[in-house]
């Protein structure tokens, strides 16, 4: 904990409430009509492409810290949205 | 090989029993024997050198097998070829006539052969006669942005390819997620129609829609970059194949989406091969580990691999040619073998790719020279210079960040801007004049850049 403290006072917004912030604001970056970010959308139908995500997990670790596609363990690739969140919620300690 | 056509080859044990899959129809290859898709106009095309634009690939794939052995050169382009540079690759191809679709923007309108092609096979007598060895020009992005013309023989695309085996035991089932237009696809083209059936991918489709059609084939062999298989992973459709050999090629094959492809297709042969456009197909890698065996390195063999100055060197029958075009440089070294700009690092007896030497960005296997997106950003009155460089992606393998240094305020006569209205401003050209994955994801706004004493910025080695 200490030790992300510093890492940006975005830290202090919730997990989820920042990854929902980074994917409107992607979104309207690139122009993609996304859809309504329930737990249960598949990524695959948000309206996002791969230039998207990369984007979004790329913001994610410089405002929450963490790049769960980069830990040493292996990760599951995520289906939903929930997983989405779920997956950095783990690693966003 | 070298003495057939694509069509003798892919008859020489009879009657073809498989087909192409294209996203609306399904064409049997064995009609090509008594059907063309050229509306009959075929002969018109012997010796010339023929513009391929479609953006279909199934009437791709189809003049593809009826030209060969009968155009002098085909010159293979991908829909996303930009109109301004058109003029170069015809003028660097010699072109003289062109094959487009039917609704296709009207381009080549100097040329006096313009030939419509279509998906769908017109019935008549065709006789199949070959009369040249066509030199097939795959198109590759070069340094500027233009794209180089990269020349190639059957004989030399299809080097990798199973020594040609008497007829099949059964049909495979081979498919892509690559344009068959580029390197990696051609490879799925050749290996579809010689082993059975190929299915096209589309670029309007979802994976999912993808998927069902391939599904629905009996899908046995499937490949596609590194990134193409994140995306499918991440669909939720992966489960909806089982292929039994599933291939990357084009990008880094991590150990992360090796083993997310192992869990996917727990009884497929999961293979990452490295090939170029220039250098061919180099090897394959089956053992489910990043990177390759350092074995490979020195191996006698008709495949020749060499690591100088870091970077990998391939010596093989499957190398390109030369380069099309005045002026163009070589294509190899004088002892043939080409330099792939790849580096790669050896630690335990095993080789890793550690990026390009150019400091060329792959984002998701769609090139970006950094010095065009620089351009593009130091165009800006309030910029002084900039330097766009990678960052690790664990998506797109890598997405493109810019470091810009801004005119100091003492030198201007107005009121520099804020960053963040200058930062958008920047982002706001950059959408406006280069494609999306070229747009820096992060702008940031530094003091100063370093600069080598012979003037240069200092790239980082990627």
């Amino acid at each position: 904990m200490s030790a992300k403290t510093t890492m940006s006072v975005k830290t202090t917004m919730p997990v989820k409430a920042t990854i929902i912030a980074q994917f409107q604001q992607v979104a309207r970056e690139q122009d993609r009509m996304l859809a309504p970010l329930s737990d249960d959308l598949r990524l695959v139908q948000s309206g996002l492409d791969s230039l998207s995500f990369a984007i979004i997990v790329a913001r994610l670790e410089d405002s929450l810290g963490v790049d769960p596609f980069n830990e040493a363990e292996a990760v599951e690739f995520p289906v939903t949205f929930g997983d989405f969140v779920r997956l950095y919620e783990r690693f966003a300690k | 090989m070298p003495s057939e056509s694509l069509w003798e080859s892919i008859t020489a044990a009879g009657v073809p029993p498989g087909s192409l899959h294209g996203l609306h129809r399904i064409v049997p290859l064995a009609d090509l024997a008594h059907g063309t898709s050229l509306g009959g106009r075929l002969e018109e095309l012997r010796e010339r050198s023929v513009m391929l634009l479609t953006k279909d690939q199934l009437s791709a794939a189809l003049s593809l097998i009826e030209l060969d052995g009968v155009a002098r050169r085909l010159v293979l382009c991908t829909p996303d070829l930009a109109p301004e540079h058109l003029p170069q690759v015809m003028r660097d191809a010699e072109a003289d006539a062109w094959v487009g679709d039917e609704t296709g923007t009207v381009s080549g309108a100097d040329l006096s052969i313009r030939i419509a092609v279509r998906p769908t096979l017109t019935r008549g007598d065709v006789a199949r006669r070959r009369s040249c060895a066509t030199e097939w020009v795959l198109l590759t992005s070069g340094t500027t942005g233009a794209p180089k013309l990269v020349l190639h023989t059957l004989a030399s695309l299809a080097s990798a390819l199973p020594a040609a085996a008497p007829a099949p035991a059964e049909t495979l089932v081979w498919s892509t997620f690559y344009d068959i237009r580029r390197y990696g696809g051609l490879q799925v083209f050749l290996r579809g129609v010689h082993a059975g059936s190929l299915v096209l991918s589309d670029s309007t489709e979802t994976v999912s829609d993808f998927f069902s059609r391939v599904a629905a084939a009996g899908i046995t062999h499937i490949s596609g970059t590194p990134s193409h298989w994140r995306r499918a992973l991440m669909s939720g459709a992966a489960a909806t194949i089982a292929p039994r050999y599933v291939r990357l090629s084009g990008e880094i094959a991590d150990q992360g989406i090796l083993d997310g492809l192992r869990n996917a297709y727990p009884q497929a042969t999961v293979a990452h091969a490295f090939a170029s456009t220039e250098a061919g197909v180099a090897f394959e890698v089956r053992d489910g580990r990043a990177g390759f065996p350092a074995g490979l390195i020195g191996k006698p063999g008709e495949v020749e691999l060499r690591v100088a100055e870091e970077t990998l060197q391939i010596r093989s029958p499957g190398t390109a040619q030369r380069y099309l075009g005045e002026g163009a440089e070589p294509l190899r070294g004088a002892d043939g073998f080409v330099d792939t700009g790849d580096r790669v690092e050896e630690s335990q007896g095993r080789y890793y790719f550690m990026g390009r030497r150019g400091g060329v960005i792959n984002v998701g296997g769609l090139k970006v020279h950094p010095e065009e997106v620089e351009a593009v950003i130091n165009a800006h009155p309030w910029v002084r210079m900039s330097l766009v460089r990678a960052r690790r992606n664990a998506i797109t393998g890598a997405i493109v960040t810019a470091e810009v240094v801004m005119v100091p305020g003492g030198e201007a006569s107005s009121t520099p801007p804020p960053t963040e209205v200058l930062t958008r401003e920047l982002t706001e050209r950059c959408r406006q004049s280069l494609a999306p994955h070229k747009v820096p994801a992060m702008i940031r706004i530094v003091p100063a850049l370093e600069v080598s004493p012979s003037g240069k910025l200092v790239r980082p080695v990627a």
